[in-house]
């Protein structure tokens, strides 16, 4: 029997899981906020758990928690906190299934703990599975809308299909190397097999294929140009906690996995097979994605295309390798800082939004007029986060942008000048909102604005994470660049 | 470190934003004199700055250290010397006029001053920093009150000023944060002190000191402006409310002519000289264009923001001048130090345009200049005002601004005859309009539909009457201005020409 210390948190939160349901299935006729509050009670401690349990190496290297691995775990313990704590109104407006909707949200963080711990590949698609098949479920959650149920079926072919691409993908790199165990060892056997399959000059072609498959398996998950089909249908009709719980934490799994199997295995691979290729997606997702989004009239149509866009600015932070002393070691500690900036503001844009909708019944941007007269303290914090998302300082949005364009500059300067452009059509849309709130005064509302308490929550941690990462963010900066050196670069 | 002086500026009226944000809505009494209680604070301390201020060296002074970011080599570092010290009382006592230009607003009063507070900690950041990161980080803060402020109580284009000047600036920035990702990355180690990049600046290759000033050229030229980068100015400038208008002419554009001088003169001194002509050349058309336009002007506020790109092409003009004299050995400054002399007297004299402007308007509603005619009768204070200030606005001897062209063309005539000669005509075009703007309003037949106007009352001649003081004694007496810059100017010429 191995000390399964190291997997504490993802056993407990499991665990949990079954608890919530139980609870769930044994008291109907209760309110939703016991089952709210019973959700956010186990995630702190699975929280805490994390340190607790500590780094280690379990099953002969399937599953490893390290720096790398724990940060992530934060990411998306923190992301279903504020997904489950704003999920109040939607309890309301159910009628049954309460205690599933929070056991599905606890799995799929499980899945996403494991995601960012293993270092197998089939393990990892497991993971990645467990991660996502709850997510269909979650997005088609509200039965009573046609909506809700088409963004499920859309989420549920469409992430098959790329689960299935990324699966091949794996197969042709264990067909290549022998061993589906994730190891710098990895880019050596691929090199001994180079002669066998050499396609024509250095580059390997079924590598190229292994390459673009898992590419295009994780940008699915990513939602990166051109895998962004599912993201505006998906977003716009899945229940709102759950679209903030898919824009952040989903795409983090998307992210780990990606630096997972990329730094890992293959970063000598980078310049010739897969530095270029990630970093042309990272461009046409931010540029699609912004220039889109100042089309939309739909504020989480219009967070969707956001999102892609903030896709690409993660992606720059990806290709940018560290070589040597050429280029400094900031590519992949960016990655991880970018996330947690991005999981602030985003999480916070759409608890405004929900707060928005249960106050206002709206999603149309349009309808956001006056609102810094009727909800002045909600009008502020959400232009707080679209701020930040915007990329203007002392915000952590700011921050990150800095620290993804610093790394990739040397070896990607057109990307980052693509970056940094898209960035200024951003604030067009970003700023579009704002003016809607503040500029024109609106009709004067009748009723009082009413929030209920975890949202209040969720609503002062995003904001305070928001300000205080962006003006002291070097606690993280440093975590992450302590995180990033397993990896053999 | 001593006394923290610069971040008690800075942050002062950070701390009055916070209070103001917590009194009521309705009182807006309280709400004007604690704002500009919160400001004259900063304009006190800029004064005991500048009475402490040691002229004879071009050392920085004042300096705070302390480390922000280590993980990025970001620091907490402010200092002053000769370049700051003059801005930084510009800032702070335009600030504080503005703030009392400001008690007539009636619409949303605690969200004005609140955001008018936070816009002027970004001024004064962006004055005091010594990193180039914090820099940043004030130089894009200030953009976000500007926006609301011009958004908000802005004329009838509000809304399209309002994001044109947001997103142009914010263009300009991208260049300027670009050129300081390339210079970050070629120092060993990586440094964003700007000390330090200006001790090195020599020693960047040829083509990154060409290609970074480019992007600060850019980022800068936005601000100031220069011709072809100016067509926000008349668009933020007209729908603006008076007191951002002030604001806007008096410090924002200084802050394109303080980059240029604090960042990209030093630190790229290869660039500097390799693109000097056509920056001379750049303010020529700056000055020549600036002033036909706003001979066309119908409408006066458009034409004191068109006068404004032709006064700041004198800028440019006389920053493009540097070289070490042949004879004595000694940096020739006098160039720069009309330069510098003309931001400052166009800050007070642009300025106090605006405000008179305003004065006019919120009687009138209208800014025509042909809907007016012999208001000198009617309004003789207002007259007189605005008559000395058109007076030194087209240069007459006496008023800060000959002073600061004069030392512009003395300086510029050796090394640019030619461009100097043609830059002369702009004087004669500036009194041409300005006299002719003049005539049409207040002398003339009084036209009798604004019988009812008003006169100027005491809180405005209270406001504005510091900035006619100021510019007369600096007409007068230019010495203790050109002695506060001189030291720093022959420090930035002798590292230009290094």
């Amino acid at each position: 029997m191995p000390d399964l210390r190291p997997m504490l948190p993802e056993l407990f939160l499991f665990a949990w899981a079954i608890v919530v349901l139980l609870f769930g299935i044994s008291r109907k006729e209760r309110s939703g906020d016991s089952l709210i509050y019973l959700t956010l009670v186990g995630l702190v401690i699975t929280g805490i758990l994390v340190p607790i349990a500590g780094y280690g190496n379990l099953f002969g290297g399937t599953f490893v928690v390290d720096k790398f691995a724990a940060f992530f775990q934060i990411v998306f313990l923190l992301a279903a906190f504020f997904a489950v704590a704003s999920s109040h109104e939607l309890m309301k407006k159910l009628s049954a299934d309460r205690g599933e909707f929070f056991a599905l949200i606890l799995l799929s963080t499980t899945g996403m703990m494991l995601l960012a711990s293993t270092l197998e590949l089939i393990t990892l698609y497991v993971s990645l599975e467990l991660t996502t098949i709850p997510l269909f479920v979650l997005a088609a959650y509200r039965k009573d809308q046609l909506g809700s149920s088409e963004a499920g079926l859309k989420y549920l072919i469409l992430g098959a299909v790329s689960s299935a691409i990324l699966l091949y993908g794996i197969s042709l790199v264990y067909g290549l190397t022998g061993t589906t165990f994730l190891q710098p060892a990895m880019s050596r056997l691929i090199e001994q097999s180079v002669p066998m399959l050499l396609a024509s000059g250095n580059v390997n072609m079924a590598l190229v294929m292994a390459i673009v498959m898992m590419v295009a398996g994780f940008g699915f998950k990513l939602a990166l140009v051109p895998f962004h089909m599912w993201a505006p249908d998906v977003y716009e009709g899945a229940p709102t906690p759950i679209t903030s719980f898919l824009s952040v934490a989903s795409k983090g799994a998307g992210v780990v996995a990606i630096a997972r199997v990329f730094y890992t295995a293959l970063p000598a691979f980078h310049d010739v097979h897969w530095g270029t290729l990630v970093a042309v997606l990272a461009a046409a997702a931010m540029i699609v994605g912004n220039i889109t989004a100042v089309l939309q009239s739909n504020i989480k149509r219009m967070l969707a295309f956001s999102s892609i866009a903030h896709a690409g600015y993660v992606m720059v932070g990806f290709v940018a390798l560290p070589q040597g002393s050429i280029v400094p070691p900031y590519g992949p500690a960016s990655l991880l800082f970018y996330m947690m900036a991005y999981l602030f503001a985003n999480m916070g844009a759409f608890a405004c939004v929900i707060a928005f909708e249960k106050n206002y019944g709206s999603y149309q941007i349009k309808d956001y007029q006056g609102l810094s007269k009727n909800s002045p303290g909600l009008a502020i914090i959400m232009t707080l986060f679209l701020l930040s998302l915007a990329g203007i300082p002392p915000l952590a949005g700011f921050m990150a942008k800095y620290y993804v364009f610093l790394a990739g500059w040397q070896q990607f300067p057109w990307l980052v000048i693509v970056g940094l452009l898209t960035s200024v059509i951003a604030l067009f849309y970003y700023a579009n909102i704002i003016m809607q709130m503040y500029f024109s005064r609106g009709e004067t509302s009748l009723t009082k604005a009413h929030y209920d308490r975890p949202l209040i929550l969720t609503l002062i941690l995003t904001a305070v994470g928001t300000v205080a990462v962006g003006i002291y963010p070097e606690p993280i900066l440093r975590f992450a660049t302590e995180a990033v050196k397993v990896f053999p670069f | 470190m001593g006394f923290p002086i610069l971040s008690l500026m800075i942050f002062t009226p950070v701390v009055g934003m916070a209070v103001v944000m917590m009194l009521n809505k309705d009182n807006f009494k309280l709400i004007r004199w604690v704002s500009t209680g919160f400001s004259i604070i900063p304009l006190i301390l800029s004064l005991i700055l500048a009475a402490g201020y040691d002229s004879s060296t071009s050392a920085m002074q004042f300096v705070e250290k302390a480390s922000w970011i280590p993980s990025l080599s970001i620091q907490y570092f402010l200092g002053v010397d000769g370049l700051s010290v003059p801005m930084l009382f510009l800032t702070t006592l335009l600030s504080t006029i503005s703030l009392i230009v400001s008690f007539n607003i009636t619409n949303r009063v605690k969200e004005y001053f609140a955001f008018f507070l936070l816009l002027e900690a970004g001024m004064l950041g962006v004055f005091a920093s010594l990193d180039f990161f914090l820099f940043y980080v004030f130089w894009e803060v200030m953009l976000v009150p500007m926006y609301f402020l011009i958004g908000i109580w802005g004329g009838p284009r509000k809304e399209y000023a309002a994001i044109k000047f947001f997103l142009y600036t914010l263009f300009g920035s991208i260049f300027m944060l670009v050129g300081i990702l390339i210079l970050y990355l070629s120092t060993t180690p990586h440094t964003l002190d700007m000390m330090e990049l200006i001790t090195k600046g020599s020693a960047f290759s040829h083509s990154i000191q060409i290609m970074v000033w480019v992007f600060f050229f850019v980022a800068f030229a936005i601000k100031v402006p220069i011709f072809p980068f100016h067509t926000w100015l008349p668009d933020a400038h007209v729908e603006a409310p008076t007191a951002v208008s002030i604001i806007l002419a008096g410090v924002l554009l200084k802050m394109g002519t303080y980059g240029f001088l604090r960042i990209s003169y030093p630190m790229l001194p290869y660039g500097t000289n390799y693109f000097a002509y056509p920056f001379a050349i750049l303010g020529l058309i700056g000055i020549i264009y600036g002033a036909l336009v706003s001979m066309a002007q119908k409408d006066l506020k458009k034409l004191v923001a068109y006068s404004s790109v032709s006064h700041m092409g004198y800028c440019v003009l006389g920053m493009a001048v540097f070289f070490i004299d042949q004879k004595s050995g000694q940096p020739h400054i006098t160039g720069l130090a009309g330069c510098y002399f003309q931001m400052f007297s166009h800050g007070l004299i642009t300025g106090a345009m605006f405000l008179l402007v305003g004065v006019l308007y919120d009687r009138a509603h209208t800014r025509e200049i042909a809907a007016f005619g012999g208001l000198g009768s009617k309004l003789p204070v207002y007259t007189a005002f605005m008559s000395a200030f058109a007076m030194a606005s087209l240069g007459l001897p006496g008023m800060s601004g000959f002073v600061a062209e004069f030392m512009v063309f003395i300086g510029s005539f050796p090394k640019y005859p030619v461009i100097t000669g043609l830059a002369v005509i702009g004087v004669v075009l500036s009194a041409a309009y300005i006299l002719r703007m003049v005539q049409r309003m207040f002398l003339g037949e009084f036209n009798t539909k604004w019988s009812g106007l008003t006169e100027i009352n005491t809180r405005e001649i209270i406001a504005v009457t510091p900035l006619l003081l100021l510019t007369v004694a600096l007409g007068v007496y230019p010495k203790p201005l050109i002695t506060m810059i001189s030291a720093t100017l022959q420090n930035i010429v002798t590292q230009v020409m290094r």
